[in-house]
């Protein structure tokens, strides 16, 4: 569904990819993994549009996407959920989901749209609860929820989430996976970055490894999961366990 | 034959263009970590810029430089580890006189590839839950036996490994054991099938269906008299011990080549002498690329075996590009019973016979596959001064080549005429496996 073939980006003078080639299957959790600045949150943004890309391919459903402005890439059903939220603090709830659905608002009916806040009401229903209340009084893992129901307003065939369990609770870290899993079960197809590399190879088909602007490894995220590399890098498991 | 039989549908019928883009995927993480961890390749890519950045498509890695037997056995026994020793869980070491032999090392991750690889080739072959699969362990082909036991296990398949050697044993369990498929070599199959006739017990009265073999080059001939005297189809298959053995490529029942397992191998084929890239359809030496392996992952690997390759697709419905049936040596090596023969090696066995190094000329396969045979030419006159001497020096000789390359090998003394008189050009190696092609 997704493909890029050896992309690079730079920041100035920082090359930030260096030849990225990965690809996500309609229907697959992939996630990229990576410490910080490996150029993980980069990939979503030359994906979505925010950044260029400077040499290399992207191609949503067989169509070249690179040059691309966001807009354009988020009404094609590419959407991305972004690091740390970036929510309409001062707007309600309701505005904010609203909001989400603008890049469509040409080609869809008001009832429609009305629909679909019901729906992602339904799916979140502390959103309902909270849809009057300013998106900035809000707690963590109940903007994170509205982050993710503005980017289904969209009506997004393909999700970008980035870093959506930065600064969450454990326990609501694995709500928000959950609600990932039952989203892919629906028919949508998942790139997610994360820094939490074991939550996200719990729930991912396969996964990316990113170092310094290169996949340094990819595979199953079972593999990814049993690779001693990946233990003693992303998952916390020094070799303290050999001499114990 | 079931058709549609595959291991693994998705990878084993994926589109082409979603395999070249998994394959290049795959390749930048391998140069990437190459260039990373293993030293060998960072010096021999000190000079390239292209690498690693620069290889952006399938097509560039032909800027790359081959990596030899030789570069290998520069790095003997760890040089090419690209983890470190903790996370490596098997070390294989190939047979050979070489003191430093090809090392082969397996991760946790690199042995269930490989069970996989091997998985799909025993399905190719027919092989499912219901098959009771013999397996005889050889000395040169241990590593073959314990990749096909550890496929047979992923499917299900009832395993019987005997030991190689006793065929009356392995004669005797295919019989009461009602083995379905034997996977061996073809020495081995025409050896049971001498064996089956001689304790009156085949084809009859087994249950064999299918030979999966390989190892050793097996002509169309040896072929048709294997499935005619088992009564079996007969399946081709090939690895390289520093990729995967078995695993690399296998015939599927079309016949018509040998699938590549292009998701976790990379093949080229090149011109043996320049190193040149050839097109499909030409033939040249096989090049391989691991594109999956952690622990000894090898880049252009210039595997030896000549062949040529074909993309287009294949009535069994595999995507993968077919090899054809390799079975000669861009280094003229002789490959028996899993085993490769540098003729050096009995050049210089024979180098240290009274009155220096003879004429001789090495015949391989004239009754079976593994059948190697060195002919001495003996001048006449010095054959009537001493018979009793001649004999006594023949009798050294096959024993120094079989503790040498471990095998028995036949030395017989014969007339300097018989060598290939006719055009007074006498060829060292006569390799009776290997029929020309149709079209050479």
């Amino acid at each position: 569904m997704l493909t890029l073939t050896s992309v690079e980006a730079s920041y100035g003078r920082v090359k930030a990819l260096r030849g990225v080639s990965l690809h996500v299957e309609a229907g697959e959790i992939v996630t990229l993994i990576g410490a910080n600045g490996a150029g993980k949150s980069t990939i979503l943004k030359t994906i979505s549009g925010l950044v260029h890309a400077e040499a290399g391919s992207i191609k949503f459903d067989g169509q070249e996407i690179s040059g691309w402005s966001a807009g354009r890439i988020v009404s094609a059903g590419l959407c991305q959920v972004p690091e740390g939220r970036q929510l309409f603090g001062t707007l309600s709830t309701r505005d904010n989901l609203l909001l989400g659905a603008y890049p469509r608002r040409s080609r869809t009916s008001k009832a429609a749209i009305a629909a679909d806040l019901e729906e992602q009401f339904e799916r979140f229903p502390l959103l309902s609860e909270r849809s009057q209340q300013q998106a900035a009084s809000l707690s963590g893992g109940e903007q994170q929820m509205l982050a993710l129901a503005r980017g289904l307003m969209s009506g997004p065939r393909m999700l970008l989430l980035d870093e959506p369990s930065l600064g969450l609770a454990p326990k609501i870290v694995r709500q928000f996976f959950q609600t990932v899993v039952s989203l892919r079960d629906e028919g949508l197809t998942v790139l997610l970055v994360e820094q939490n590399a074991r939550a996200a190879l719990q729930i991912a088909d396969r996964g990316y490894v990113l170092e310094t602007g290169r996949i340094v490894l990819e595979g199953t995220a079972q593999e990814l999961l049993e690779n001693p590399e990946v233990q003693r890098a992303y998952l916390g498991r020094g070799y303290k366990e050999v001499w114990e | 034959m079931d058709n549609s039989a595959f291991w693994d549908e998705h990878n084993e019928t994926m589109p082409r263009e979603e395999l070249l883009q998994l394959q290049l995927e795959r390749l930048q993480v391998v140069l990437n970590r190459a260039m990373r961890d293993i030293a060998f390749y960072r010096e021999r890519f000190a000079d390239i810029e292209s690498v690693p950045d620069g290889v952006k498509s399938l097509e560039d890695l032909a800027q790359l430089p081959l990596t030899s037997r030789e570069d290998l056995r520069e790095g003997y026994p760890y040089g090419f580890f690209a983890v470190p020793l903790r996370e490596v869980v098997r070390i294989d070491t190939g047979p050979g006189l070489s003191r430093a032999p090809t090392v082969c090392a397996y991760t946790r991750n690199d042995l269930k590839h490989w069970a996989q690889l091997a998985a799909r080739v025993l399905t190719a072959a027919g092989v499912t839950a219901d098959s009771v699969v013999q397996i005889p362990f050889e000395a040169g082909m241990f590593e073959a036996a314990y990749g096909f036991v550890e496929g047979a296990r992923l499917i299900g398949a009832s395993v019987v490994s005997v030991p190689g050697g006793d065929y009356r044993k392995q004669a005797r369990l295919m019989h009461d054991y009602r083995s379905t498929v034997l996977v061996g070599l073809p020495s081995d199959a025409l050896r049971l099938a001498d064996e089956l006739e001689r304790m009156d017990l085949g084809p009859r009265g087994l249950w064999l269906a299918v030979a999966l073999l390989g190892g050793e080059p097996w002509s169309e001939q040896t072929r048709s008299e294997i499935e005619e005297r088992l009564r079996v189809e007969t399946l081709d298959h090939f690895g390289v011990r520093i990729a995967a053995s078995p695993g690399v490529a296998f015939e599927c029942p079309a016949k018509a080549g040998l699938h590549i397992n292009e998701d976790h191998f990379l093949a080229e084929i090149v011109d043996p002498e320049t190193g040149e890239a050839l097109p499909p359809g030409a033939e040249g030496e096989l090049v391989l690329t691991t594109l999956s392996k952690e622990a000894l992952p090898v880049i252009r690997h210039r595997t030896g075996d000549l062949c040529s390759m074909n993309v287009e697709p294949c009535e069994c419905g595999r995507t993968f590009a077919r090899i054809s049936r390799p079975s000669l040596r861009a280094d003229h090596r002789i490959v028996v019973r899993g085993v490769s023969i540098q003729p050096e090696a009995i050049a210089q066995a024979l180098a240290s016979m009274p009155g220096g190094p003879p004429q001789y000329q090495v015949v391989v396969g004239e009754h079976a596959p593994d059948d190697v045979q060195i002919r001495i030419a003996v001048p006449s006159q010095a054959a009537q001064a001493g018979l009793h001497r001649i004999e006594q020096a023949r009798e050294k000789i096959e024993r120094e080549l079989a503790a040498l390359l471990s095998m028995q090998i036949r030395v017989s003394m014969v007339e300097p005429s018989s060598l290939g008189e006719a055009a007074g050009e006498m060829q060292p190696v006569l390799d009776l496996r290997v029929q020309p092609s149709a079209d050479s």
